[in-house]
C-alpha cells in the first residue's frame, strides 16, 4: 500500500542482561503513518527490523496498563501517542523509570504488585450480610465517592512520574494509595481502619511531598495526589481522635 | 499505631502553612516594605508595643511564629531528603529542623512574654 | 558478554537518581521553588521574633532595628522574602481543593469554589492583619 515514504527515528533504550553492563541507545527508522502510534513503530521494529526488541502491550487502546514507557523523557502510553505529533523526531523510548529493567522495555513489576496488595485493594467487610438480605445497595452519589479513583489500570505511569518513588524505596506509591482510597470511600468498606495501619507508617503516605506529577501523567483521570492528600487529612484526624479520645471506638 | 510522629508533624505543618499563606504577605508587605519605604507610617516601637499588650494578642503572634517555624521544619527537612538524597541522615536532619524550630518557639515564647509592660 | 551474567539469575539494571533530578524537568525546578519557599517562612517567623527582641530591649534597640530593615541591600532581600511568602500563599490556596473535598447535598463542591472561598479567606485576613497594624483593634 504506497504510503508516503517518512520515517520518523526512533531512539530506543536496549539492555539484554547477557551482553550489556549497561543499556544502551539503539535506532531505529519508522515509516512515519499519520495514525500509528509509538506502539505501532515498536511493532513494526520487532516485525520488520530487529525480532529482539522485547517490550509489553496488550489491548492498544489504553486499557490494559500493559505498554506504559518514557517517551521523550514522559511517561506515556505507547499505544495512546501519536508518531505523528512527535515528528520530526526522534523519539527517545526508554523503559518506565524508577523500576528495575528486565530486559530492552521490560521492567520488574513485582515491587508495585507487593505494595497494591499491602495496602489490601478489596472490600473488607466487619461482617457479612446473610445471602437472603440481597446485594449490597449504593446510590448514584455513593458510587460518584470512588469511581474516578476505580479508574486506575495499574499501567504505573504515576510511578515513573514521581521522583519520591524513585527516592524512597519504601514508598507505597500514587496508585496504590488511590486503589485504598477506592476502597476507602466505597459505601460497601468497612476496612479503613484496617489500611490506615498499614499506610500510616513513614513510608506509607507520609514520604510524599505532593509534587502532583502523577495526576499529571495519569491517562484515566484518577487523581492519586488528589487521593493522597485527602489520605494525609484523614489519617492526621485519626491519629488525633486516636490520642484525645482514646476511648473512643474507631 | 506505629510511628505515631508524623501525624503530629504533618498537622503542625498544614497548619502552619495555611496560616502562613493567609497572613504572612499583608503582614510582611506591611512591616518590612511599606513601612521602611515610609509607604506608612507605623507601627513605631511605643505603637507596635500598644498593638501587643493584649495577652491575647501575644499569643495570636505566638502561635503564627510557632506554625511558622514548624511549616518550615517540616517542608524542608523533606526537601532535603528528596532534593539532596540525603535521606541517610534521617536522624540528624529532623534533630537539626525539629529541634531549631523547638528553640527558636521557646524563645519567641520567652521574648513575647517579658515585652514592657506601658505605663 | 557480560561477565556478571548468570543463566537463570540475570542481572536487572537499576538506574540510579542523579542529585539534580529536580533540574531535568520544569514541573520539578516548579516544585522545588514551591518547597524553598518555606525558607521563607521560617525567615519571616525569625525576622518577627527578632523585632519582638529588639522592642524588649527599648525603644533605642528597636529604633536600630527599624534602620536595619531600611538598608537598601536588607529591603531588597526582604523584597524577595516577600515574593516567595506570595509564591507560598498562592500554590497552597490552589491547592486546596486536592486536599479539601466536601459534598453539599449529595454534589461535590467544584474546585473554583474551594479555591475561591480560600481566596477570600486570604483577602479577609490581610484585612484583618492591616486592620490590627493600623491600630484598629
Amino acid at each position: 500500500m504506497p504510503e508516503a515514504t517518512a520515517t520518523i527515528r526512533l531512539e530506543v533504550l536496549r539492555y539484554r542482561p547477557e551482553e550489556d553492563t549497561e543499556p544502551v541507545w539503539q535506532s531505529y527508522e519508522v515509516p512515519l503513518r499519520r495514525d500509528w502510534m509509538v506502539l505501532d513503530g515498536l511493532n513494526y521494529v520487532k516485525d520488520s527490523l530487529d525480532g529482539s526488541l522485547s517490550y509489553r502491550w496488550a489491548c492498544r487502546m489504553g486499557v490494559c496498563g500493559s505498554c506504559g514507557m518514557m517517551v521523550n523523557g514522559k511517561p506515556t502510553l505507547t499505544c495512546a501517542s501519536y508518531l505523528a505529533a512527535l515528528a520530526p523526531g526522534p523519539v527517545r523510548v526508554e523503559p518506565l523509570r524508577g523500576f528495575p529493567i528486565v530486559r530492552d522495555l521490560v521492567i520488574d513489576l513485582r515491587e508495585f504488585l507487593d505494595k497494591l496488595k499491602s495496602v489490601k485493594p478489596w472490600l473488607l467487610r466487619d461482617e457479612e450480610p446473610p445471602l437472603a438480605a440481597g446485594e449490597h445497595l449504593q446510590t448514584p452519589e455513593q458510587l460518584a465517592e470512588y469511581k474516578p479513583y476505580s479508574m486506575c489500570i495499574n499501567c504505573m505511569l504515576c510511578y515513573a512520574a514521581c521522583p519520591i518513588y524513585a527516592l524512597e524505596p519504601g514508598f507505597v506509591g500514587p496508585a496504590a494509595i488511590a486503589l485504598a482510597q477506592r476502597y476507602n470511600f466505597d459505601s460497601r468498606d468497612q476496612g479503613a481502619a484496617e489500611r490506615l495501619e498499614i499506610l500510616s507508617q513513614h513510608e506509607g503516605i507520609w514520604a510524599c511531598t505532593f509534587v502532583g506529577e502523577c495526576s499529571a501523567v495519569c491517562p484515566k483521570g484518577v487523581d492519586p495526589a488528589g487521593a493522597i492528600q485527602r489520605y494525609k487529612v484523614a489519617a492526621t484526624a485519626a491519629w488525633w481522635r486516636s490520642v484525645l479520645m482514646p476511648w473512643g471506638a474507631r | 499505631m506505629p510511628r505515631p510522629r508524623e501525624p503530629f508533624f504533618w498537622a503542625l505543618f498544614s497548619s502552619g502553612g495555611m496560616i502562613a499563606a493567609l497572613v504572612l504577605p499583608a503582614l510582611a508587605l506591611w512591616l518590612w516594605v511599606a513601612r521602611p519605604l515610609g509607604w506608612v507610617a507605623g507601627p513605631t516601637g511605643p505603637e507596635l508595643a500598644a498593638l501587643l499588650a493584649p495577652p491575647l494578642l501575644r499569643l495570636c503572634l505566638f502561635v503564627l511564629i510557632a506554625l511558622a517555624l514548624f511549616h518550615w521544619a517540616h517542608r524542608f527537612r523533606y526537601t532535603l531528603y528528596d532534593g539532596l538524597q540525603l535521606a541517610h541522615l534521617y536522624g540528624l536532619i529532623a534533630s537539626i529542623c525539629y529541634g531549631g524550630a523547638t528553640l527558636l518557639t521557646a524563645f519567641a515564647a520567652w521574648a513575647l512574654w517579658h515585652l514592657p509592660r506601658l505605663p | 558478554m557480560n561477565p556478571a551474567y548468570r543463566p537463570y539469575h540475570p542481572k536487572w539494571h537499576r538506574e540510579r537518581m542523579p542529585i539534580f533530578w529536580w533540574l531535568g524537568q520544569l514541573s520539578y525546578i516548579k516544585f522545588i521553588v514551591r518547597e524553598l519557599t518555606s525558607l521563607a517562612v521560617g525567615y519571616a517567623a525569625v525576622l518577627l521574633v527578632a523585632e519582638v527582641c529588639a522592642l524588649d530591649r527599648g525603644a533605642a534597640a528597636h529604633a536600630r532595628f527599624l534602620r536595619f530593615l531600611a538598608a537598601p541591600p536588607v529591603l531588597a532581600f526582604h523584597l524577595l522574602v516577600c515574593a516567595a511568602l506570595l509564591f507560598h500563599t498562592v500554590t497552597w490556596l490552589n491547592l486546596a481543593p486536592k486536599a479539601l473535598v466536601l459534598r453539599v447535598g449529595g454534589r461535590r463542591l467544584p474546585d473554583g469554589a474551594v479555591v475561591a472561598g480560600h481566596y477570600l479567606a486570604w483577602v479577609l485576613a490581610s484585612g484583618a492583619v492591616v486592620w490590627w497594624l493600623r491600630g484598629g483593634l
